[in-house]
């Protein structure tokens, strides 16, 4: 895809986040929905490409009053915002269509009107995983953890420092779920969900949404939000089943989105200003950041551990607080999105000065897929 | 009021032969009569080539724990804390499992032990492949 084609004219999430009981899933699809359009100072009437994860195109789309010339329902977990950005944004160039809506809105916490997602038992899940136990994503995601920590000899102090430094940055963010500051011996003391990962270490469960609008970036300019550029995207899928990587050393998923986004951006590790990596369990960043060939693996507890991505450090990581203090309603995605957007206009709580060039990072599922989206101000 | 339960595997016809052989007392595994790559889950054609002619054979049950957690959240049919395992298998497929037998610990259960399945049957239908820590 061609640089710079396309750009984020409105982003917004919910107006509420975190525990939202008297609104259900769809409405708070409409809800970010609302807030994104009167971002970009667009109408619903404005909207011709529809992008969502979970619930249906149609679903949303009539809820909301819009008819699309295309719609996109990948569904692949937490990862699929930023696959619908890269989707969107080829729809754009080609003419499919001009103005396109993505929205996510999960009742996570509240449950209400939430869409069902189970697993049947003639599934090669609901057979080969679903017997010995595995319930919430807490008892299927780290499984890969031990593999990884032995092969890189990672700790279990730089574990738990990844859940220390996020909630540094969530402690600069008004909206952060939670914003009291922990250490490394808080976190190693915290209740055990799922050994080698406590609860500190674990995503939060929360209500809440988000939508951002895409338009080509000729029209971009005549928006009165600052336009963020799309430099550079990748997405992959590997397998629904985590037993079933090819390694716990890596993510093949990770592997393909992140460099193609990197090539397809024409651009380095250090030309990088900001990062988001999607951050469900305190493993996350570890892996994207070695995958995404920041550096060896075998660095990259150290790297955190040694405060290089805390604030001020010379890789601001997850600014928002991430999954782990900012809010997680199931699929996190969406919010990595819109922090890169804020970082890229220059808005966020925790904006990094001068910021040019910001990298996020997805997976969906038990790193079952993987989505890269980089965003530029600059074009 | 009956108990929530652990949850059941369903037979497809592409996976009847391993659940059969669970019951036999067999861990059948796949492998392509092309390319000779074992595999798992499976699967009535070759994952890494495509080729359709594959051979179901016994597996030695033997392998080592690749990784593992100690859930100690509540689970239908489970009393925590427990492991979630994966071990990988001598002829090369990995596969989910608890490991069983020994104390659900970190200090008992120690990556690249050596492992040995142990067929459980959990009632009159099912029989699942868990694995043990091997002797010696």
């Amino acid at each position: 895809m061609r640089r710079n084609q396309v750009a984020v004219v409105g982003a917004a999430e919910t107006t509420k986040l975190g525990v939202v009981p008297d609104m259900s899933q769809m409405q708070l699809h409409a809800d970010a929905a609302l807030n994104a359009l009167g971002d970009a100072g667009l109408t619903i009437k404005d909207i011709d490409g529809f992008a969502t994860a979970v619930e249906q195109p149609q679903q949303v789309c009539h809820y909301l009053g819009i008819t699309p010339t295309w719609v996109d329902n990948t569904s692949v977990g937490g990862c699929s915002f930023m696959i619908h950005v890269r989707h969107a944004a080829a729809a754009i160039e080609v003419g499919l269509c001009s103005t396109v809506l993505i929205t996510h809105a999960e009742s996570g916490k509240s449950n209400i009107g939430r869409t069902p997602r189970g697993i049947a038992p003639d599934s090669l899940n609901g057979q080969f995983e679903l017997p010995y136990g595995v319930t919430t994503p807490a008892s299927m995601f780290p499984i890969p953890v031990l593999r990884y920590m032995k092969t890189y000899g990672i700790t279990h102090e730089q574990l738990a420092s990844v859940a220390v430094v996020q909630r540094e940055w969530a402690g600069k963010n008004p909206r952060a779920t939670m914003k009291d500051p922990i250490t490394v011996a808080d976190v190693l003391n915290s209740r055990m969900i799922a050994y080698p990962l406590r609860i500190l270490q674990c995503c939060l469960v929360t209500d809440g949404g988000g939508a951002l609008i895409l338009t080509s970036a000729d029209r971009a300019k005549d928006f009165r939000t600052r336009p963020v550029y799309i430099l550079g995207t990748g997405e992959s899928v590997e397998t629904p089943m985590v037993s079933q990587m090819e390694t716990f050393n890596s993510s093949r998923a990770f592997k393909v989105a992140g460099p193609l986004a990197f090539r397809e951006a024409g651009i380095s590790h250090k030309d990088v200003d900001h990062l988001m990596i999607y951050d469900a369990f305190a493993h996350l960043p570890l892996y994207g950041l070695g995958d995404l060939g920041f550096m060896p693996h075998e660095e990259t507890g150290k790297f955190i551990a040694d405060g290089n991505t805390r604030p001020g450090g010379k890789l601001p990581l997850n600014t928002n607080g991430g999954g782990l203090s900012y809010m997680h309603s199931g699929m996190y995605g969406m919010y990595a999105l819109q922090e890169s957007v804020r970082q890229m206009r220059g808005t966020a709580p925790a904006q990094i000065s001068n910021a040019k060039i910001s990298v996020c990072h997805g997976v969906g599922g038990m790193f079952a897929a993987s989505g890269t989206i980089i965003f530029t101000n600059q074009r | 009021m009956a108990e929530p339960q652990r949850a059941r595997p369903k037979a497809t016809p592409e996976t009847r032969h391993f659940w059969d052989g669970v019951d036999a007392g067999e861990l059948r595994l796949q492998r392509c009569n092309k390319c000779a790559k074992a595999y798992f889950p499976p699967r009535p054609f070759c994952p890494g080539c495509g080729h359709r002619e594959v051979t179901v054979f016994k597996a030695s049950g033997r392998g080592f724990l690749y990784s593992y957690i100690i859930h100690h959240r509540p689970a239908p049919g489970f009393t925590p804390p427990y492991s979630i395992a994966v071990v990988e298998l001598e002829e090369g497929p990995r596969m989910m499992t608890n490991v069983v037998d020994c104390p659900q610990t970190p200090e008992a259960l120690q990556l690249d032990m050596k492992v040995q399945v142990k067929f459980e049957k959990i009632d009159d239908k099912t029989t699942l492949p868990l694995f043990v820590l091997a002797k010696g």
